[in-house]
């Protein structure tokens, strides 16, 4: 926290009482219980809102559609809801430094309701299992602390102890069942640097960065209240998901999903672990291969596929995303230089003031000349002025760094944004793929019926046959259909990310902004405080003393 | 008189001259050219610069040649103006012959002869070593005894031909060396009484003088001072540039990002990026004035001890010359005394003898005791002008820093209030 002197001016910085406002577009895609499982559902939206009236913002369009009843899978772009929360503060301070608030991000996230989330005490401990190496594998967890006051969590308070592995386990399940979400990406796993860093670095490095995974998680309004996320914060003993194993298994468990709905467990929820397995056996991989199939037909084929990205406004949003992504990655390593160098001149500054202090307390000592004295006693408030501005510039520094965060932040939100619209190709890519085979099907169907009806009497073999495809045409028509549904979900979600993404970037990189440069001004006002006063009392004494002015050009000694 | 804090100093920043000055100048500009006639000594002014460093040459050969312009109205001199072109090499052998001739006084020092920058011979080193040679003229000028030299005349005056001439003429009498064997006296003085083990002689050829051993200690450790306090004043001068630069490339990333994101969030961004650009520029002024107003006059103090130091080594060499040609004169007397008794023919040659030892012992006397009383007016000199060079530049510090974080201050400040609004802006169309 800045500390101030009495400078009137800087009575005006105050990081605190901006009106942060955090406008969240509550994904109103109120999905009936058939498509997804883990979906907000209705009574989420309805019991947890709470309107707060702020002096300058409020709000609240579309009241109707917050209370969405029907089943709005929306084709076109969804009405979501654009429900104002304003922040509850009360006396808080500036909401980044404070600790266990609800994420870096959009960090006036307070409202009423909140996800308070710290990552502490790691602690080393032993693999169970038996292994190959004596000793055992050692491994670090975390504990983890929650405090909430979401109805979802039922309890207020959780501490559960996590390892890493846990963490990449809840990211890649988070990754399957939100599909269309900018899903805030989960901290690298980052062999090389464990192996080169100070262990205990790591280790700090790690905590914090798995602190702030959690808040921007428990900061998204979707996931926040996912079943995932509150199995990671309250379970005790260990986390009962297993992870994925790559993305390409997120694809084919994507598209394994379909079948399984198909085949007779459509409307129930799916218990998590089913999900977790990795597809395997004969169905999902031709699965897998027919979608392959269709995306090179896609690329390559003359004939058009039978759905096909239609959205121009899409293409045109992850284009500009593209750009921005660009300008992002340039703008947060300039940033980190700048950071860099500022931190060098500070310290310079720094230790050019301890040797001139030590040059003037020496003049000062063996001073012969009471004019001489005086100078030195200048020299040394000089010197001392230098080394208080060097400790400014370390502090000013370490709040720049804070703010200038962001541009990283986001900057890796981008990863989430990639996820997100491939989450979209991938459905789209598996509706072609039903619909090229529903098309193949229903020709093939269309050729044996010809053909048996040229048979007299009716051909038995093939009339079997044709049975049975009608089958599959008719279990694939169904498939095609939730395929289609869920093309559409992931588009709408989509789009109200990107809606979410925009607002709240926009939002906090004014407040990075405004804390910037309210950090700029407030220490570059100290600083100038500093040496204005020393620079003119080694002015008065420059006039005041007798030789300033001596004409040695003139006069001859 | 006032003062006028302005951090830009002039070529002759150091020390101003005084009204009285001024107004000799105007009236000494319109007598005659050709020989002056003598001017009372509170009127005499010798004013020098060194302006237009040109690079000449080629390869390996190449060098600089200064402009050197004399305004004087002091007598000896043939002229009021004068324009010459010198060499870093002409300026070292004008340093030589005052070094000689001039013993106790401390020899106003030159930049450094560097053997790896002059074949880059970038900008700021030529305008640093530019100015290092005008501060070096300026100096001599204004001490009572150098600025009479005729070495310090022909410099100034001689056209190129009867420049070379005299060049060639000196070299073959010169004396010159830097005898590092002088260095390690000082240090030997310094450390511990030595005995010269050579002449066998248990007196430590080295003067007892507590004053003056407190002297040498002071000289050197303020050599260390200064020498850490140059350093670093340099180090501060790299950064302000490297800053400098990170503050361009920011501002420059920014506003591009700032082109992306258009609307206001675009304008606030760029209005980020031209503060960091502008502030950059003022760093890097700043920069450039530290190097010239601070970081080089601590060099140039630190010189200025080195010469001391030389003169400490003259100091101690005349002392040992005098004792030695002392103890020579008594061994002489006691030997005439012997040959009077033993060999009366001899006595004759052997009185001439002593004759001319004690003269050379007296002058020898008189050579010490000068350095000795010169090195008494010097150090009040070099305390009096150290004191205010160094109140000065430490003065111009503070001020360039106090400013800089008040451009600083307020370039961020301006950007506030369109800032509120365009956040403003943003969040009524309510994106």
């Amino acid at each position: 926290m800045m500390s101030f002197e009495g400078r009137g001016s800087l009575d005006s910085v105050n990081l605190d009482r901006q009106d942060y406002d955090y406008r969240s577009a509550m994904s109103g895609i109120t999905l009936s219980g058939e498509t997804h499982p883990l979906a907000l559902s209705e009574e989420d939206l309805s019991s947890n809102e709470y309107e707060v009236h702020d002096d300058t913002y409020v709000h609240t369009q579309d009241n109707s559609s917050r209370n969405n009843t029907g089943v709005e899978i929306a084709v076109e772009p969804p009405s979501y809801a654009d429900a104002v929360f304003t922040p509850y503060m009360g006396g808080r301070e500036d909401m980044q430094e404070t600790v266990g608030s609800s994420g870096p991000l959009s960090s006036r996230n307070g409202f009423l309701e909140y996800v308070t989330i710290t990552v502490t005490d790691p602690q080393k401990e032993q693999e169970n299992t038996a292994s190959l190496v004596p000793g055992g594998n050692t491994y670090f967890t975390y504990l983890i602390i929650t405090h909430t006051n979401l109805p979802e969590y039922g309890t207020n308070n959780s501490s559960v102890r996590r390892r890493f592995r846990d963490v990449v386990a809840l990211a890649d399940r988070l990754a399957e069942v939100f599909r269309g979400y900018f899903i805030p990406p989960r901290p690298d796993k980052s062999v090389v640097e464990s192996q080169v860093m100070h262990k205990q670095e790591f280790i700090d490095q790690r905590r914090l960065s798995l602190e702030k995974y959690l808040r921007r998680l428990a900061n998204h309004p979707d996931l926040r209240k996912s079943k995932e996320l509150k199995f990671f914060l309250q379970c005790q003993g260990r986390f009962p998901l297993t992870a994925s194993i790559d993305m390409s298994s997120r694809m084919l468990d994507g598209a394994a999903q379909l079948p399984r709905q198909l085949f007779g467990q459509s409307s129930v929820a799916l218990p998590p672990q089913e999900i977790s397995q990795p597809a395997k056996g004969g169905r999902d991989l031709v699965r897998l291969f027919k979608e392959m199939k269709q995306s090179f037909t896609n690329d390559w084929g003359s004939a058009k596929p039978l759905a096909f990205e239609e959205d121009k406004e899409f293409i045109e949003k992850k284009g500009k995303l593209q750009d921005l992504e660009h300008e992002l990655n340039e703008a947060s390593l300039q940033a980190e230089s700048l950071v860099q160098a500022q931190l060098e001149d500070g310290e310079v500054m720094g230790e050019l003031g301890l040797a001139l202090i030590k040059l003037a307390k020496f003049e000062i000592e063996e001073a012969l000349v009471s004019a001489q004295k005086v100078h030195a006693l200048d020299a040394r408030r000089i010197a001392t002025a230098a080394v208080k501005a060097s400790r400014f510039y370390r502090e000013a520094n370490a709040q720049s760094v804070k703010h200038l965060d962001h541009l990283h932040d986001y900057l890796s939100m981008m990863q989430a944004a990639h996820a997100a619209f491939s989450d979209r190709s991938n459905a789209l890519l598996t509706l072609q793929t039903l619909l090229a085979d529903l098309s193949s099907m229903n020709s093939r169907v269309e050729k044996l019926s010809a053909a048996s009806s040229k048979v007299f009497g009716g051909d038995k073999s093939r009339n079997r046959r044709i049975e049975e495809l009608k089958e599959s045409v008719k279990i694939t028509e169904e498939a095609c259909e939730l395929a289609q549904k869920e093309y559409d979900q992931i588009k709408a979600r989509n789009r109200t990310e990107f809606q979410r993404f925009n607002s709240e970037r926009q939002r906090d990189f004014f407040h990075m902004l405004k804390g910037f440069i309210h950090t700029q001004v407030g220490y570059a006002e100290k600083i100038a405080h500093v040496w204005k006063k020393v620079a003119e009392e080694a002015r008065e004494s420059l006039s005041k003393s007798p030789e300033s002015y001596t004409t040695r050009s003139v006069a001859i000694s | 008189m006032s003062v006028s804090s302005s951090s830009h100093h002039s070529d002759h920043s150091y020390i101003l001259n005084s009204p009285g000055a001024m107004a000799s100048r105007q009236r000494s500009s319109l007598r005659g050219t050709s020989s002056l006639s003598p001017v009372a000594p509170d009127q005499q002014y010798l004013s020098i610069s060194v302006t237009d460093p040109v690079k000449l040459g080629m390869g390996v050969q190449a060098y600089i040649s200064y402009r050197v312009t004399t305004k004087t109205n002091m007598e000896d001199y043939r002229g009021v103006e004068k324009m010459v072109i010198r060499r870093y090499s002409d300026f070292a052998w004008l340093h030589e012959r005052l070094s000689e001739k001039y013993k106790g006084i401390f020899i106003p020092p030159l930049p450094e002869k560097s053997a790896v920058e002059k074949f880059r011979f970038s900008a700021e080193f030529i305008e640093v070593r530019r100015r290092a040679l005008d501060v070096f003229l300026h100096r001599i000028a204004s001490h009572p005894q150098l600025r009479f030299s005729e070495d310090l005349r022909n410099f100034l005056q001689a056209d190129e031909e009867i420049w070379a001439m005299e060049r060639a003429r000196s070299q073959e009498g010169t004396l010159f060396k830097k005898k590092p064997s002088d260095f390690m006296q000082i240090f030997k003085d310094v450390q511990s009484k030595v005995s010269d083990v050579v002449l066998g002689k248990e007196k430590p050829l080295e003067e007892s003088n507590p004053d003056y051993e407190k002297l040498k200690h002071y000289i050197l450790e303020l050599e260390e001072h200064l020498g850490e306090s140059q350093k670093q004043a340099f180090r501060v001068v790299k950064r302000h540039r490297e800053l400098g630069q990170a503050l361009s490339e920011f501002g420059r990333a920014v506003k591009s990002l700032g082109d992306c994101e258009g609307g206001s969030l675009g304008k606030a961004f760029s209005g980020l990026g031209g503060r960091s650009e502008f502030l950059s520029y003022k760093l890097q002024n700043q920069a450039q004035d530290l190097l010239m107003n601070f970081e080089e006059p601590l060099k140039e103090y630190m010189r200025t001890v080195q010469s001391i130091k030389v003169v400490m080594g003259d100091r101690a060499q005349a002392f040992r010359q005098q004792q030695e040609l002392s103890e020579a004169t008594k061994l002489k007397e006691i030997n005439l005394e012997k040959l009077r008794l033993v060999r009366p023919d001899r006595v004759a040659e052997a009185e001439i003898e002593l004759r001319e030892m004690r003269v050379q012992c007296d002058e020898a006397t008189r050579r010490f005791e000068e350095i000795v009383k010169r090195m008494q007016k010097e150090l009040v000199r070099f305390q009096e002008d150290k004191t205010h060079d160094l109140g000065l530049a430490f003065h111009d510090f503070a001020e360039g820093q106090a400013q800089l974080a008040n451009d600083t201050a307020d370039a961020w400040r301006t950007l506030l209030p369109d800032l509120e609004s365009w956040s403003q802006v943003a969040e009524n169309n309510g994106i």
